[in-house]
């Protein structure tokens, strides 16, 4: 199987009403294209949790998807923010969500790890005051 | 198990997706956190939880759930059940607490 893809998606800070919807667009495009479902269950996490990062913290953000035959590249820029202590921000259980956020169920402190658990490669620079870059690589098995 | 058959033994309110209770449920899931939700339940589940928001729809859709069952007494809301209707996502109601429909759930499961 050959895949190939790219897209990008703007996301809106701030609006909670259409959250998930760009992850959703991009599972079933996925889907569509055949690739493996323990594949899309690991594409769909990275993509929710990045999208709903961008949608807590950020004035705006970016995912941009891209789909070889080998692997899958996720990259997410916003303008937010930033992250102060990076360190923290990828241990379970840390977050800065503010109570509105932690009552509709999300801020948990499980976003960024939940990443990482289905990145294959995983990379996250932030400067303070101008926003994170996030780069997850998930790798397609041929086999 | 069909979900169809769950809903009528558990005295679940249908609240939308009545076409689509012919599914066969994997198990149950409770969780009231969107992330843990998102990393720890699987395909075919029946997520037991207390929001009502329209964002659980997007959760249930990415993670291929069977269907949502909203739990003691709490209704969906208006643009929840609105996208649940466009993404094929079943909504039910109970009032049962979701220690009550796990185990229920457990038992007709085993």
């Amino acid at each position: 199987m050959s895949f190939n893809y790219e897209q990008s998606f703007t996301i809106q800070g701030g609006n909670f009403t259409d959250a998930g919807e760009v992850s959703v667009f991009i599972k079933k495009t996925l889907q569509k294209m055949g690739i493996p479902s323990e594949i899309l269950r690991r594409v769909a996490i990275a993509t929710y949790e990045s999208e709903i990062n961008i949608i807590s913290y950020a004035k705006a953000g970016v995912i941009y998807i891209r789909v070889t035959p080998e692997n899958i590249i996720i990259n997410i820029d916003d303008e937010g923010p930033g992250i102060e202590n990076i360190e923290l921000a990828m241990r379970a259980g840390y977050s800065t969500a503010d109570e509105k956020i932690r009552e509709m169920g999300f801020g948990a402190g499980m976003g960024i790890p939940n990443i990482i658990n289905c990145s294959d490669d995983f990379t996250l620079t932030s400067e303070v005051s101008k926003g994170t870059h996030l780069k997850i690589i998930i790798n397609i098995s041929t086999n | 198990m069909k979900l169809s058959h769950i809903a009528k033994e558990l005295k679940f309110k249908i609240k939308c997706g009545e076409e689509l209770l012919e599914r066969d449920v994997s198990g149950g899931y409770v969780g009231d956190l969107l992330s843990d939700v998102m990393a720890n339940s699987k395909k075919g589940n029946l997520w037991i939880t207390r929001q009502t928001h329209q964002n659980i729809v997007a959760v249930a859709s990415l993670k291929d759930l069977a269907g949502i069952v909203l739990v003691q007494g709490k209704e969906p809301d208006a643009d929840a059940l609105e996208k649940a209707s466009i993404e094929g996502i079943p909504i039910l109601v109970t009032e049962l607490s979701s220690f009550d429909v796990a185990g229920k759930l457990y038992i007709l499961l085993s």
